[in-house]
């Protein structure tokens, strides 16, 4: 619940200082469709833009490739490097009831409950890909207040290029199957994640020839401007098997990152890609295209750092919006 | 209150029935009825001994205890999470003294004891064997049955601990050293009973038991535990634990089905010859599912014709038989409601001509094919669940788990639709006043509320009595043996001797195998899908939705330590198709946990649901937690087996509504959650 009267930009403040309150109400207004709190929600966002200290980390796989155990494994190895953590975990929405079963929070067991672990489960709703249109928005709150956050999702291909947008780093949690390659290749999945971890080593010596295959395709589909293959690890969550070497090479991957001055470009694009296709979803690439014609996005973007995704959103579509008012009048 | 001699096998009296050419007609020599038991304990370990003999001397052949939460889960009666648990649905066995106190004077050289225990199982039976030898007895004349089986606690009754795995070690340690040490027990009994409490049909309850003891007998062989040769005589010691719905011809033929498919595993998979060993052996039950708080007087008639199903045919007779009592959905039964239902047994064994014939249904076509129809199918769904890696790997999926609460969801339908009908509930509701529930709070079993205090200080006390270094001493060699692969049996009787608690015990195990939490099942249970009869709570929680500015989301979870999640599921799932966001946060929760999901979460209100009897404690806890936290506008409802005394000092509290098993209308529910929160969001 929020507390009335609360100034936006104080509570900015305070989901800075890590204040887990403040982070639920931060959350809640950014999800918040009315008029009247949807301009709060923006004063916030752009108040906590440029202040994300945290690294956005995505999570995804197939269902019960044990995305949930390995978050948790991930979540307490993190903890005792002293680091904070958010996890937002996303959850499918039934298309005919727009209601949802939302089990993660139960399946990450004790770690949810950790006082220096914030967990907040989300809805899919509408979305096709697995996201809401509220994700952005939570994980910029969240990386406003927690070292590391994870954003957990069903990966079904198509998701992995939307949340890949999201994220610095995207892990793709693999079960050990003979014969999958073909699938993940077809989903065209191994174009994106950083990371691949196959799970539940512990079962069989699949898990290895699993890796092995995923290795062999990665070299085979990976486009030659890529040089370094992504790292394939091998584990087992449920035992903390193999996390260790998972956060250490998040931490490399975090540091390559920075060095090459990646890390700049990707959260220039990823911007990008998100006001993209908020505005090509809401006003569709014939809306898209006028804009194109009086001011480009790619510029707009650019020239607005200081500003959230969420107020270039509303304000490039505002101008859609009042082209289509020139237009018919 | 000398115990009867336990019933000679049947199997060879049917032999001869049919020698003798009785099949027809003329009453054989009257049998000797099954066990018959009393599911009890409460309290205190001395409150619990004195209704155990009482009973005996009423006339029960057997004892059965019921374990509190924090036993059964391995924790101290001063264990944080044990608060409002201690003695609230059966005995406190914290360490060596509790046991002996709970069986003075009762010599367990004679008696025959059913012990409801689980992931502790080897930790109680390790108690008992040392009180027995404190008695001066034997631990080879001991009788009796631990319940030992895991499989379904994951799936239904929720006092899981350990990881699958680990639970399998523990489980097979004990069968393999009580064929060996304890010859007459029972290692384990496979209960399908939780099963069909969770929503099972007939058909799943005897695949999904059948596919549970295969697994286990699976792993006993392959693991080397027990050797070729004594697997016959593993076979012959597994016994089962059903239970009997009010369909009683139906269950009757279940039992029949399970006797032959039983001995049919028993040639073709393990190649048993024995006969003897062949023989199901099975307890049971009646069933609980269907006792209802409206009209609670019918529940007498129901439990009669449920015990009924499972004595009739001889062929596939329960060994012993627990009734409930006709008033268990309002309360903790009085020592006079328990006496009722062991003179149900005592009638129908005693008095009526049931015992004096041979199988009645021999050669009946109706009987046999309902039987053929019912393995026909447990057959298939039962090679279903091997195909899929057997038992363990159906848990791990959530696949037996799924099925459950899809029958579940589609049992509530029908009853909500009046597909299925339920006296007194949805059909002849009109009814006089019933002068057995107009004495009110007294017509149920209070829990002196000073039962918890007055443990703790014994606890306390014990634990400055007994040498800390022996227990010391005795916990590390429990910890090396366990580390080494040795059997867990004599390291634990030994820590029971040397006065090692329940708590130590299993924080040993829990540090070594780790902790579990199963699978829920409730994502697929939505698959059964919405109906159109849920449109109209829809529109209501759009409508809503659209005004609070975000989807209504619902907490749903469980304080304390009670993990019977039926109920809480069903509230999720039905939630859900009414359109709300629901976080369902499963078992085992601390008020703080609650509190600090309902705040990270973001909820519009918040569902708990309780069945131990601790929710005097535990609701009001978290109650004052969220007005503490900030959160005291989220509205706080309940759900379980609350009396109406307690429901109008928990809304005294600040609880929005309070729910009882009366309440079937899961419509209704969902229509006042919205309620609750429109009024809670009206200056919104």
């Amino acid at each position: 619940m929020s507390t009335p009267h609360e100034s936006p930009v104080e509570l900015a403040e305070q989901v800075r200082t890590g204040d887990r309150g403040a982070v639920a109400r931060a959350l809640n207004l950014v999800d918040d469709r009315r008029p009247e709190r949807r301009a709060e929600a923006l004063l916030l966002l752009d108040a906590l833009e440029g202040h994300g200290r945290g690294r956005r980390i995505g999570v995804t796989g197939a269902p019960g490739a044990g995305k949930s155990t390995l978050l948790d494994a991930l979540a307490t190895a993190l903890r005792s490097r002293g680091r904070t953590v958010g996890i937002l975990a996303i959850d499918p929405s039934s298309k005919k009831t727009g209601g949802a079963l939302l089990g993660d929070r139960f399946r990450m067991g004790t770690t949810a409950r950790d006082a220096g672990v914030f967990f907040r489960s989300l809805a899919a709703r509408e979305q096709l890909g697995g996201l809401s249109e509220v994700t952005g928005p939570s994980l910029d709150v969240l990386v406003a207040a927690f070292d590391t956050v994870f954003v957990e999702t069903v990966g079904v291909g198509q998701s992995e290029a939307s949340i890949a947008d999201l994220v610095e780093t995207l892990v793709f949690v693999a079960q050990p199957a003979a014969g999958d390659l073909v699938q993940f290749m077809k989903a065209g999945i191994l174009e994106w994640p950083d990371v691949f971890f196959v799970n539940k080593s512990d079962l069989s010596d699949l898990a290895g020839r699993t890796a092995a295959e995923l290795r062999a395709g990665l070299d085979l589909g990976r486009s030659s401007e890529m040089t370094d293959r992504p790292p394939v690890l091998c584990g087992s969550s449920r035992d903390g098997v193999g996390i260790d070497a998972l956060v250490d090479a998040l931490d490399r991957h975090h540091d390559a990152l920075a060095r090459s001055g990646e890390a700049v470009r990707r959260l220039a694009a990823g911007r990008l890609a998100r006001v993209r296709s908020a505005l090509a979803a809401r006003y569709g690439s014939f809306g898209l295209a006028r804009l194109a014609g009086t001011q480009p996005v790619e510029s707009y973007v650019a020239s607005h750092p200081d500003r959230s995704v969420e107020r270039l959103i509303e304000s490039l579509g505002s101008q859609i919006e009042a082209g289509y008012g020139a237009a018919s009048s | 209150m000398s115990p009867r001699p336990a019933p000679p096998t049947p199997k060879t009296q049917t032999a001869d029935a049919t020698a003798a050419g009785q099949a027809v007609g003329k009453p054989a020599e009257r049998e000797q009825p099954w066990l018959f038991r009393t599911y009890s304990g409460h309290s205190s370990a001395g409150a619990s001994n004195a209704l155990y003999r009482s009973n005996l001397a009423q006339g029960q052949t057997g004892l059965s205890v019921a374990f509190d939460l924090p036993t059964q889960t391995g924790y101290d009666s001063d264990h944080l999470l044990a608060r409002g648990e201690v003695g609230k649905v059966g005995v406190p066995v914290c360490h060596i003294d509790d046991m002996r106190r709970l069986f003075e004077e009762i010599p367990l050289e004679q008696m025959n004891t059913s012990m409801t225990i689980n992931a502790t199982a080897a930790w109680l039976l390790a108690l008992y064997i040392a009180t027995a030898e404190l008695q001066g007895g034997s631990a080879r004349k001991l009788r009796g049955t631990t319940q030992n089986d895991i499989i379904k606690e994951y799936l239904s009754r929720g006092t899981f601990v350990f990881p699958p795995v680990a639970s399998m070690r523990l489980t097979s340690e004990i069968v393999s050293y009580t064929v060996e040490h304890v010859p007459n027990w029972n290692p384990i009994n496979i209960c399908s009973y939780h099963l069909q409490e969770a929503g099972a049909t007939p058909v799943q309850e005897i695949a999904f038991a059948m596919a549970n003891a295969i697994s286990l007998l699976d792993h006993l062989r392959s693991s080397g535990a027990v050797s070729e040769a004594d697997l016959a005589k593993v076979f012959g010691r597994i016994s089962f634990f059903l239970n009997a719905g009010i369909r009683f011809v139906e269950e009757m033929c279940k039992c029949r089905a399970m006797t032959a498919l039983w001995e049919e595993i028993g040639r073709e998979r393990y190649g048993i010859r024995d006969e003897k060993m062949l023989r199901l052996r099975y307890g049971v039950q009646v069933n609980s599912l269907g006792l209802t708080e409206a009209q609670p007087e019918n529940n007498i008639v129901r439990i009669a014709l449920e015990a009924l199903g499972v004595t009739l045919s001889q062929r596939a007779r329960a060994r012993s038989l627990q009734l409930p009592a006709w008033n268990e959905a309002l309360g903790l039964p009085r020592p006079w409601d328990q006496q009722l239902s062991l003179r149900t047994q005592q009638i129908l064994a005693y008095e009526t001509d049931l015992l004096e014939y041979g199988d009645l249904f021999d050669g009946s076509h109706v009987v046999e094919r309902r039987t053929r129809e019912l393995a026909d199918a447990a057959r298939e769904e039962l090679q279903h669940v091997l195909d899929m890696g057997g038992a363990v790997a159906a848990v791990e999926n959530a696949y037996m788990k799924q099925r459950l609460v899809e029958s579940h969801t589609a049992r509530i339908r029908a009853i909500e639709s009046g597909a299925l009908t339920v006296v007194g509930v949805n059909a002849y509701r009109e009814s006089v006043e019933s002068p057995l529930v107009q004495a009110g709070s007294s017509s149920i079993l209070k829990v002196d509320e000073s039962a918890e205090r007055a443990q703790i200080e014994s606890l306390r006390g014990f634990r400055s009595r007994r040498s800390a270094t022996a227990v010391e001493t005795a916990l590390r060699q429990l910890e090396d043996a366990i580390k080494a692969g040795s059997n867990i049996m004599p390291p634990s009787i030994a820590a029971a001797k040397a006065g090692a608690t329940t708590g130590e015990w299993t924080a040993i195990l829990r540090r070594v195998f780790g902790e579990y939490r199963a699978p829920t099942g409730v994502a697929a249970a939505a698959s059964s899908s919405a109906r159109a009869g849920d449109s109209k709570v829809r529109e209501r929680v759009d409508a809503l939705s659209q005004r609070l500015g975000r989807r209504l989301k619902l907490l749903v979870g469980k304080p304390g330590l009670d993990g019977h999640s039926n109920g809480a599921e069903q509230i999720a799932v039905k939630a859900r198709d009414a359109g709300m966001e629901v976080v369902y946060d499963g078992i085992r929760l601390t008020p703080e946990e609650i509190v600090q999901s309902a705040r990270d979460e973001g909820v519009h209100v918040v569902g708990l649901s309780i069945l131990s009897g601790s929710h005097g404690v535990l609701v009001v806890d978290v109650v004052e937690r969220m007005r503490a936290a900030g959160l005291g506008a989220i509205p706080v409802v309940v759900g379980g087996i609350i009396p109406p005394e307690d429901a109008r000092s928990l809304e005294q509290a600040g609880v929005r509504r309070v729910y009882t098993p009366k309440d079937f209308d899961l419509e209704r529910i969902m229509n006042e959650i919205v309620d609750v929160v429109a009024e809670a969001n009206a200056a919104a």
